[in-house]
């Protein structure tokens, strides 16, 4: 029988062998010709962890740290070992409910699975975190994780350093996705401008994970890590104490102040107002404090410095001068007879000054800022015979202005500069269909009419003037830590290239207009702006500003402008401050430069002059029609709302007539919310840390001195949380602490009081400018 | 000599006992690295006998304790004691119904304590091996005719009904193994090459629409009369036998399939074979849907996912494999159930395609030394079982390897020597040892 089915033997094994060259087939595809599986695997089983470097310090020319980095605690949840805590206690420490702890426990169980780690609550607050880290055992499933912090030891120049956010996809984009979603990037100010500076190089480890996403281990080793590379520190030019004591000037006021050190174009202290406090945008109420900055009409994230457009007005003036005599339509002996009017065109213009003989010659013409003089000027230099037409007049001035840095971007080391405008004939030719002449644009020679410019344009203009025809493009680094030559430092060489723009006008005829410009602050317009000992160069300016409220154009109080560089000899500072709505340039202007040059010149302030700071520090300027575009905007967006979510219960508050005139009141016992946090003086900025807390240890102490806000005391009662800072919870005020911010030296400035002359506190004959 | 020194070596052919050894080796290693986890104290892990490892070389040293015992015992014991095993094997997995405890879904598990279990379907394959070998070896059997035949199916089918009842479908296609031992012993060719057509008309039948399929069947049957015209001219009966398959496997394929799928097998089964072939299962009710997220413990990671996951790793593994305890994908439990079912995993990543086929050699060669065995028995009895013991071995290995790589739904089954469970491995060993001690008596006539 078994011999009958023998050949069935071989039938079997036919079988087997086929079936496991099946399986053979099968592993060959799978191992050898496909290698999808190999990539899968990869993703299944890698997890590569980006190490992120500390950004780079940022310093002030005295080696002080204006931005650097600390340590903040985010707490941290891993749901699936969150196991018999006692959560009444937690959530009291938290001061949150139990049914919000639930819910965030099952986002981050939803978000990020339960066997991972995920945020519970980010940037705890110090005292909060000295807390949990006592109890944190109690609470298995929790732990406490570092997250470095951007903060800002001076609690200054926010404007200029910028603060970091996280990346938006045009970042994404732009970067060519070389960062991630969560990734943090420098959205302004220098942190934008170096990013790639400061950002450093990211490190990748490459992790095991296993099936429930929990890391396990290095992978091969770490063989194929790379090291994270820390971000390279600036040295600015920046003065961190005259930037201190220029916010402090500026403060309850709109304008701006640049202060640049001509000789190489360092900027020396940037401030435009209304400013923030920069550590609000870093702590755990960053969020919110943004959305309070964003929505406040007289919007204190804009850096006017840069990207505000003002008339230059009488500051324009030495140009003027200097584009005549190199035109040669003007010479230093040149004079007019002015009484105080201005007849040259068919409308009769105002002059401020009425004594005879103000502008027998050129330097007495800038010491008293004759308008009809820079009228004449204006004219002469348009209508220059040699040019046969106006026309060829106004596009040779316009290349002269444009010589001096004004009606382009000067190229500074801050995102979205703006350039201001040089109107050219094309401008007027759409206005007055090709028919005008010098006298059209006439108060052009006063730098009114169509030309504006940003403070930082003013200042650099005087640069000019003070350098006797070069500049240096503006900017704030002056070097980046590491090798001169590298790839970074190249960043910089535009900034060392010299722009010998007007080199070719002789220098007596600088010399010439110099001297106008010290007599401005010795018997001129400005001179409450003289220090004595320096020979300081100035002109004041005041411009007349309109604005469209409500559909209607209303002339709104003038300008005030002021430029000067001091010593004359060896210009070491060139300032230039704008203070919308400050009235006569001598008013309001004049003494914030003063103080500024002396406080830089001479590294402190005379004693006596310590009451003009206070005084000027609390002196509110911000415009009353603010209110009302405050009230508008609010209103519309409590209207959107109430569209969208069908709450009318906001926009019943601007509806209501008795509701609605108490919010526009902007008379002095005004009860208007709106009209008080405008009219609320100095947003008092707690110096948070400035000394104690840039080092971690610090702020791990529970009653972490530096975490308290010390605040300057001459303020405390107006310290009000309008803009919030990022420290908030931390306890009230100490009524000893020293204000960090106050800039004054006491002790030094004792010393000098003996030399110091007593400042004239009110200006004299005030400019106002006709049109 | 037999008689002065008693040897259990006597005529043994120690070469399949050494595959075995082996195997059971590599089992061993596979486990280990399956279930070893950075810092574990190895020498800890296998003296405490906890570990996965440590138990399997625990089951491993006791079936070559058995084994021995098996060698030591006469071979007529087991032509003697055939019948009644299978009776104890029935008893056995009657036994299931009323003390079964439920695990991972199964109801054919009987506990003893907290540490061991006992799978009696698995047990049972030995003593229906044993009883079908003896029921064809009998002198009064005629394998050649239909009753012998229908008897020998029902030794092999009865336990796998019952292992049906206790919804271990994996186990109880193991029985339809034992088909190749009667195809062996005579049963006619027809049946296999039946069996054959109807498992591809049924593949054919999911992965095509019924219409088209039954369209294909048409033009086939037609192009069939036209090539055997002549013969249909002379013989009418041919016309009838082709109308009479083309009839039967329409049928099956529009009605059968869907019956089947419907009413006799459970949804989660439907949708493993779905998963299997690539296509989205829809179940007819909700109450099918229910059962087949409770099948799949309410978590995502079906069965689909443990194929694509097991996939990932053997198919990582690539030529020559990233070593021993390097493999990724097998060392961090991304692979579900990797110790038992999916234990191939661990070979195909640490491994690579080269050590995938040395492995697959090993079970070849087992395979094949087994037949040779089998040819050179002087018993049908012997020969019946040894060949029962290759269908067996031979069954597990081809599904279990072709289920980690996709080739065939997902159900239950160990891969021999190598998948974690003391039942499969005594089981395993076991026959394989009974083999060899009948071999040691292969020219005597056993009945």
């Amino acid at each position: 029988m078994s011999v009958f089915n023998q050949s069935r033997s071989n039938i079997i094994r036919l079988i087997f062998l086929g079936m496991f060259l099946i399986i053979a087939a099968q592993l060959f595809n799978l191992q050898v010709i496909s290698n999808k599986y190999k990539k899968q695997a990869q993703e299944n089983a890698l997890f590569p962890k980006r190490i992120y470097p500390s950004r780079g310090i940022i310093y002030d020319r005295k080696g002080r740290a204006i931005l650097n980095n600390t340590i903040l605690y985010d707490l941290m949840v891993t749901p699936s070992q969150v196991k018999n805590i006692d959560t009444g206690y937690f959530c009291e420490l938290l001061q949150i409910d139990t049914a919000e702890f639930r819910a965030r426990i099952r986002d981050s169980r939803s978000k990020n699975g339960a066997f991972r780690p995920s945020i519970f609550e980010d940037l705890l607050p110090p005292d909060l975190y000295a807390k949990l880290e006592e109890n944190i055992w109690k609470f298995p499933g929790f732990n406490l994780q570092e997250r470095p912090v951007r903060v800002y030891p001076y609690n200054a120049a926010a404007h200029i350093m910028g603060y970091v956010g996280e990346v938006d996809s045009a970042v994404l984009k732009r970067s060519n996705f070389a960062y991630q979603l969560g990734d943090y990037v420098g959205r302004s100010g220098l942190e934008q401008s170096y990013e790639r500076v400061l950002m450093g190089q990211r490190g990748i480890e490459f992790w095991l994970k296993d099936n429930k996403n929990r890391l396990v281990g290095h992978y091969e080793n770490k063989g194929l890590d790379t090291p994270a590379v820390a971000g390279k520190n600036l040295r600015t030019y920046m003065d961190i104490e005259l930037q201190q004591l220029a916010e402090k000037l500026l403060a309850g006021k709109v304008g701006a102040i640049v202060a640049i050190e001509p000789k190489t174009g360092g900027i020396l202290a940037m401030t435009s107002g209304p400013d923030y406090d920069p550590n609000s945008l870093t702590g755990p109420d960053k969020q919110k404090n943004y959305a309070k900055l964003a929505l406040d009409v007289s919007s204190p994230l804009l850096n006017r410095a840069i990207k505000g457009r003002y008339q230059p007005g009488s500051t324009y003036k030495p140009l003027a001068a200097l584009i005549g005599l190199d035109e040669g339509v003007i010479t230093p002996a040149s004079g007019i007879d002015c009484r105080g009017y201005y007849y040259g065109c068919s409308q009769v213009r105002k002059c401020d000054e009425k004594v005879p003989g103000h502008a027998a010659n050129l330097r007495l013409a800038i010491a008293h800022s004759c308008n009809s003089f820079f009228y004449n000027t204006f004219r002469l230099e348009l209508d220059n015979p040699e040019y046969h037409s106006p026309r060829t007049g106004l596009m040779k001035w316009k290349e002269y202005v444009n010589a001096f840095g004004l009606g382009h971007t000067l190229g500074v080391d801050l995102p979205s500069e703006d350039g201001g405008n040089i109107p050219d004939t094309s401008v007027y030719d759409k206005l007055y269909r090709h028919s005008w002449n010098s006298c059209t644009m006439v108060t052009m020679g006063i730098g009114q009419d169509q030309m504006t410019e940003t403070p930082m344009q003013i200042a650099n203009a005087i640069c000019v003037v003070a350098n006797k025809g070069f500049y240096y493009t503006p900017h704030f680094v002056e070097k980046i830590d590491g090798e001169a030559g590298s790839e970074e430092d190249k960043l910089l060489d535009r900034y060392r290239q010299k722009h010998e723009v007007l080199t070719h006008i002789p220098e007596k005829e600088y010399d010439v207009v110099q001297n106008g410009m010290q007599d401005v602050s010795e018997i001129g317009t400005g001179r409450v702006a003289r220090i004595p000992g320096i020979n300081m160069c100035a002109k004041t300016g005041t411009a007349e500003t309109y604005r469209i409220v409500d559909g209607r154009r209303i002339k709104l109080k003038d300008n005030a402008l002021f430029v000067c560089f001091a010593p004359r000899e060896n210009p070491r500072i060139c300032i230039a401050v704008v203070v919308e709505g400050g009235g006569h340039g001598a008013a309001s202007a004049a003494p914030i430069a003063s103080l500024l040059v002396e406080k830089y010149l001479n590294d402190t302030l005379r004693t006596e002059r310590l009451k003009d700071v206070e005084r000027i520090a609390s002196t509110n300027l911000m415009p009353k029609y603010l209110v009302r575009v405050q009230f508008e905007t609010d209103s519309l967006r409590a209207a959107a709302w109430a569209i969208q979510a069908g709450d009318s219960t906001r926009l019943m508050k601007y509806i209501t007539p008795s509701e609605r005139a108490i919010l526009l009141d902007t008379s002095a016992r005004s009860r208007s919310p709106i009209f008080l946090s405008l009219m609320k003086n100095p947003v008092i900025k707690l110096s948070m840390m400035k000394n104690s807390s840039i080092d971690a240890p610090a702020q791990k102490a529970p009653s972490g001195g530096g975490a308290v806000p010390p605040v300057d005391s001459a303020f405390r009662k107006d310290v009000v949380p309008r803009k919030d800072t990022g420290l908030r919870r931390n306890t009230a005020p100490r009524k000893d602490s020293v204000s960090h911010r106050s800039v004054v030296p006491h002790k030094d400035s004792t010393r000098q009081a003996g030399t110091a002359a007593p400042p004239e506190p009110n200006p004299t004959s005030p400019e106002p400018e006709v049109k | 000599m037999s008689q002065r020194n008693p040897s259990i070596s006597k005529g043994v052919d120690w070469s399949p006992v050494w595959i075995w050894f082996v195997l059971c080796c590599i089992g061993v290693t596979s486990i280990f690295a399956a279930t070893y986890h950075d810092g574990d104290n190895i020498m800890q892990g296998v003296l405490s006998f906890k570990t996965d490892y440590s138990r399997q070389l625990l089951f491993f040293v006791f079936s070559g304790i058995i084994g021995t015992f098996i060698l030591l015992t006469d071979s007529k014991f087991f032509t003697a004691t055939a019948n009644l095993g299978y009776a104890f094997g029935i008893f056995l997995m009657l036994l299931v119904f009323p003390f079964h405890s439920r695990i991972k879904g199964t109801e054919s598990i009987i506990k003893f304590g907290s540490a061991f279990q006992l799978q009696p379907a698995e047990l049972c394959k030995i003593f229906v091996n044993l009883a079908l070998a003896k029921y064809i070896s009998r002198i009064e059997t005629n394998f050649t005719r239909p009753r012998a035949q229908l008897i020998a199916a029902a030794i092999c089918l009865f336990p796998a009904v019952l292992s049906v009842m206790q919804h271990e479908l994996g186990l109880a296609l193991v029985y339809f193994s034992f088909f190749l031992v009667m195809f062996r012993e005579g049963l006619p060719s027809s049946f296999l090459i039946i069996g054959f057509s109807l498992a591809v008309l049924v593949v054919a039948s999911l992965l095509l629409e019924p219409n088209t399929l039954a369209i294909a069947l048409t033009v086939i049957a037609l192009i069939a009369i036209y090539i055997l015209r002549k013969q249909i001219k002379r013989h009418k009966q041919i016309l009838l036998l082709i109308v009479v398959i083309w009839i039967v496997c329409v049928g099956v394929q529009m009605f059968v399939v869907r019956f089947m799928f419907d009413h006799v097998l459970e949804p989660y089964q439907v949708k493993r074979i779905y998963d299997t072939i690539g296509k989205d299962y829809t179940p007819k009710n909700e109450a099918a849907a229910l059962e087949i997220e409770q099948k799949s413990g309410g978590k995502k990671k079906d069965n689909n996912y443990n194929v694509k996951q097991s996939k990932i790793a053997i198919g990582s593994g690539g030529l020559i494999g990233k070593g021993l305890l390097k493999g990724t994908q097998t060392r961090y439990d991304f692979v579900p159930e990797q110790r038992t079912d999916f234990i191939f995993c661990t070979i195909g990543e640490g491994f690579g395609f080269l050590g995938s086929i040395v492995f697959l050699g090993i079970y070849l060669l087992l395979l094949w030394r087994i037949v040779t065995i089998a040819e050179r028995q002087r018993s049908v009895f012997s020969r019946c079982y040894a060949y029962g013991v290759a269908s067996v071995y031979f069954f597990h290995i081809v599904i279990n390897m072709c289920m980690t790589m996709g080739l065939a739904p997902v159900i239950g089954i160990p891969l021999p020597f190598i998948s974690y469970g003391g039942t499969s491995l005594l089981t395993f060993s076991t026959m394989l040892f009974v083999l060899v001690r009948l071999d040691a008596d292969r020219q005597m006539v056993l009945r």
